[in-house]
């Protein structure tokens, strides 16, 4: 599909009505190598509105950016003329501590929502594991980290959601309580969208309290049954685990480690148990610095994997990353949370795209006989010119309805998603 | 609103015909003769004749749910067993442009399985196989029509629960609970069937069968699974339904603690709620709502008191004491006059019975009731309950207060005689009003009941047209023809233009010809 030449005049002047912020776009402004045109900083959900209206009027595709962390994940948009910055909608709007709730603009990074709400002693249960994400970008892809063993992820986290569609129309669903089951829960298909169903622009979470103490106990391993050991038997014991880590590095032995939250005594108790449940060798210490974090650096050129599968396949899994990895003659760093059944990993900067195919598609066949599936999240233009990076995916016939209905004229990322949505 | 006869059984008296707003929700008229029978045809074809019920005295078994005073019998009840049996009947009212609606046990309180006189029903009850319970994998692979609490049952021998516990859990079924994102007493630990809910089976209103999620998190694409769940069958009907099972904590204990008022016993929760403790519930009851538990069960609540919590902590056994250690320092700082803690499963049982037996019980103090379910943010609650007080007291309606006190789900009761004139008006004015009051604090009009038939006409109370026009945009998706369970959820249906299914433009690289879609 050849897009017509965009007249960035005629579409700035469109805009300028819309949004007082916007400029023409430099070169750091692309999106996943592809060029955008214009980028407007809309200050509130309803200048949002006005923007996509003009830019639906003026048939701009748009993607929107938080901190632009994860704007490399998944495929390359087709076009993307126009940048929806928010930044400027980082405010938290209101904290609600006796409720344990939090309402903010979409563009407020993580740890500032973090901060605003330790200050009662509360906690947004959503990890940051590359560091910077804002919450719409976080929502955008459904990112997650070590403690979604005891809290779930966003879609478990987001109460209400604001959003405004391709067409300038804003809606809302969900509120501002926990329990509500009035009417459709947009929030679930919004999370992992990747900004191709509307753009976010306010989000409600429920809080939970931050723990007193927590302790971490590792334990190494040798071969990945030993993992797999560990981790049920930390799953199948009373330890109560806020985290159960798996590191799989390149080389050398891997690592379990479990995190466990509380009160003092609790966790020194869980502690104690949780290192006769690792064996022998099990050491308690306390978190440290990158702990949780994804085994890649944002912008390092390395290929980023998101493995999931059926929780008693782990072994499975850390076996099929090693021999796959030896075949193609490459390294892979695998880390996640082994106790939710999530792996991520990092193959290096300079690994062949055809070596990162082979492992990709020997990932992918074992973790969709375990029931998950292998997706490539990041990766340089080369592998993704390759590589099927999504990936197979049912029920994709309903996911394009839903697209059709929410952006007939495929102007939200078009291309950036499963199946080319 | 659920308007109740004494009990909640679905058996009780009919207390009239269905309100004149609701008939074309329900397809009042009839089906259309030609499409039914070939509908009936089509259902002949991969059902045995057992599975069919087109007699009208049977069909009247089916007219309602647990929400009893609305009435409609079904033109047809179908029995299925299979997901293709499910696909076909679904296809053939498709085809044929006649609705159809999903139901499980027939337990739900809005409404959400009234049967449509113009279509089709389709029971799940039949559906009843735990296919597998995988403890290593922390799931269960169970069919819709299994009852709620046999999961747990199912998986307590390896040392794991099915965590959503609705009051009906002895007989409402998975799939029901998937329809309606049911919630319970112990969701304010655990969350609600969303959050335990990972895969299904599911049957569009086109009648595919697709797969959505599965084992494993995280699947590739949107979250169809989440906008599926609480979508009160008006997307489809889900076949075989994929469940997270929870570990079987260490410990549980049970308070029950007696205070004066219901002040005291509000600022009591938000107490605990603001020392950082998440109980698994905590469940707050009124003075008339345990005047008619007592009544009912003589479950020995405090005497005297105007208010009850029960508080229930589970967990790690060391945290589970301390914590209940500071359940009861702040109960007694916050006016609680008299404190129990059970030390046994009977006596937790004991204290439970009063509880869930609540509705039921107030069948003994008057004969006819209206169950609300509005939230309302917790620390809303004390200002709300006056208001509530006050509505009874201007209108003279007696309220019974029985609710999940930490997430501010309020279950009033509101208490009338249909024999007296007029009395049904006045209960379901202040029924409305408090709906009414719980959005003006921000709340929401259910908080685990469901819309269904009976609160469509409140959703726009609640959500603007653009959010309930942007709703209606997943269900134009998934069903554009408007058959799945029609007049539940939304007060006016969207017209979905044109016929879904095209897409428009390729990827890049399949139009070069240089891959399969990605």
């Amino acid at each position: 599909m050849s897009a017509p030449a965009l007249d960035v005049g005629a579409a700035r002047t469109a805009l300028a009505g819309a949004c007082d912020d916007v400029a023409e776009a430099g070169p750091a402004d692309a999106v996943d190598g592809v060029v955008t045109a214009l980028v407007a900083r809309p200050a509130s959900t309803a200048e949002v509105a006005e923007v996509l209206r003009a830019a639906a009027v003026a048939g701009l595709t748009v993607v929107a950016r938080g901190s632009g962390t994860k704007l490399t994940w998944g495929r390359p948009p087709e076009r993307a003329d126009l940048v929806v910055d928010l930044a400027r909608m980082a405010r938290v709007q209101d904290h609600a501590a006796g409720d344990l709730i939090v309402d903010v603009q979409a563009g407020t990074p993580l740890s500032a929502v973090q901060e605003e709400v330790a200050s009662a002693g509360q906690r947004l249960a959503l990890d940051d594991p590359l560091g910077g994400a804002t919450v719409g970008g976080a929502l955008a892809t459904n990112l997650s980290g070590p403690r979604r063993v005891a809290f779930g992820t966003s879609r478990d986290l987001l109460i209400g959601v604001t959003l405004v569609r391709a067409d300038g129309v804003v809606a809302k669903a969900g509120g501002r309580v926990v329990k509500n089951v009035a009417g459709y829960d947009l929030g679930k298909l919004i999370v992992g969208s990747f900004g191709t169903l509307g753009v976010v622009t306010e989000a409600v979470f429920r809080l939970h309290p931050l723990p007193a103490a927590h302790r971490l106990v590792t334990a190494l391993f040798d071969r990945p049954e030993q993992a797999q050991r560990q981790v049920q038997g930390v799953l199948s014991g009373q330890v109560v685990p806020a985290a159960v880590e798996v590191e799989q590095p390149a080389e050398g032995p891997g690592r379990v480690s479990v995190l466990l939250e509380g009160i003092d005594a609790g966790v020194a108790g869980r502690a104690d148990t949780a290192r006769r449940l690792l064996g022998a060798g099990a050491e308690e210490g306390d978190l440290p610095a990158g702990w949780g974090a994804f085994p890649w650096t944002p912008g390092s050129g390395a290929t980023a994997l998101k493995a999931t599968f059926a929780l008693s396949g782990l072994a499975r899994v850390l076996a099929t990353a090693r021999s796959a990895t030896a075949d193609a003659g490459v390294t892979l760093d695998l880390r996640g949370s082994g106790g939710a059944g999530v792996l991520y990993g990092a193959l290096p900067a300079d690994t062949h795209p055809v070596a990162v195919g082979s492992v990709v598609a020997r990932l992918r066949a074992e973790c969709t006989a375990l029931g998950g599936a292998t997706v490539v999240l990041d990766a340089p233009a080369e592998v993704k010119a390759v590589v099927d990076t999504w990936g197979p995916v049912p029920a994709l016939e309903l996911m394009r309805r839903v697209k059709e209905q929410f952006d007939p004229e495929r102007r939200l990322a078009p291309g950036r998603f499963v199946g080319g949505i | 609103m659920s308007v109740t006869h004494g009990t909640e059984s679905t058996a009780g008296p009919v207390l009239g015909p269905v309100p004149p707003e609701a008939t074309e929700a329900t397809g009042s008229s009839g089906p259309d003769p030609a499409a039914m029978a070939a509908v009936i045809e089509a259902a002949r074809a991969v059902l045995p004749p057992d599975s069919l019920i087109e007699d009208h005295i049977r069909l009247r078994t089916y007219e309602c749910d647990g929400l009893a005073h609305y009435r409609v019998t079904p033109a047809l009840v179908v029995l299925p067993e299979t997901a293709e049996q499910v696909a076909a009947v679904v296809r053939a009212c498709s085809e044929h442009g006649l609705p159809f609606v999903a139901r499980g046990s027939g337990t739900g309180l809005s409404g959400g399985a009234l049967p449509r006189a113009d279509g089709v029903l389709i029971v799940t009850s039949k559906m009843r196989a735990i296919r597998e319970v995988r403890a290593h994998d922390q799931r269960a692979v169970v069919e819709p029509g299994v009852i709620n609490l046999d999961v747990t049952r199912a998986a307590t021998p390896a040392g794991y629960y099915y965590a959503p516990d609705p009051s009906s859990q002895q007989i409402c079924s998975i799939g029901g609970n998937l329809a309606e994102n049911s919630g319970g007493a112990h969701c304010l630990k655990y969350g609600f069937t969303t959050n335990h809910v990972v895969g299904a089976q599911f049957v569009t209103p086109q009648g595919e069968i697709v797969e959505l999620g599965g084992l494993a998190p995280d699947a590739p694409g949107y979250d169809l699974l989440g906008a599926v769940v609480g979508s009160e069958g008006t997307l489809g009907i889900a076949t075989a339904v994929t469940v997270r099972l929870v570990r079987l904590p260490e410990d549980v204990r049970t308070l029950l603690a007696g205070f004066r008022s219901t002040d005291d016993a509000g600022a009591a929760t938000s107490a605990i709620i603001g020392a950082g403790i998440v109980p698994a519930a905590i469940e707050m009851m009124d003075a008339l709502a345990i005047e008619a538990a007592e009544a009912a069960t003589h479950c020995d609540y405090p005497a005297g008191a105007g208010a009850v919590l029960v508080v229930e902590i589970d967990g790690a056994r060391a945290e589970v004491e301390h914590e209940l250690a500071e359940v009861e320092r702040l109960c007694r700082e916050n006016g609680a006059f008299e404190m129990r803690v059970a030390t046994d499963p009977a006596e937790r049982a004991l204290i439970w019975k009063g509880r869930k037996s609540a509705f039921a019980a107030v069948g003994r103090i008057s004969p006819d009731y209206i169950v609300q379910d509005g939230v309302i943010p917790r620390t809303a609650l004390p200002e709300v309950l006056r208001a509530i007080a006050e509505l009874s007291s201007s209108s003279g309606v007696r309220v019974a207060n029985v609710f999940h006190a930490g997430d501010g789900n309020l279950h009033p009761l509101v208490l009338f005689d249909d024999a007296v004139e007029g009395a049904g008006e006045a209960a379901e004015k202040v029924s409305g009003a408090i709906l009414d009051l719980c959005i003006s604090h921000g709340g929401s009009i259910t908080g685990e009941h469901g819309v269904g038939i009976d609160k469509a006409a409140y959703m726009p109370r609640m959500f603007s047209d653009d959010d309930l026009d942007t709703m209606q945009l997943v269900r134009c998706a998934f069903d554009p023809d408007g058959v799945a369970n029609p007049g539940k959820v939304f007060p006016t249906p969207r017209l979905c233009g044109e016929v879904p299914g095209r897409r428009r433009g390729a990827h890049p690289l399949v139009e070069a010809g240089l891959a399969e879609a990605f």
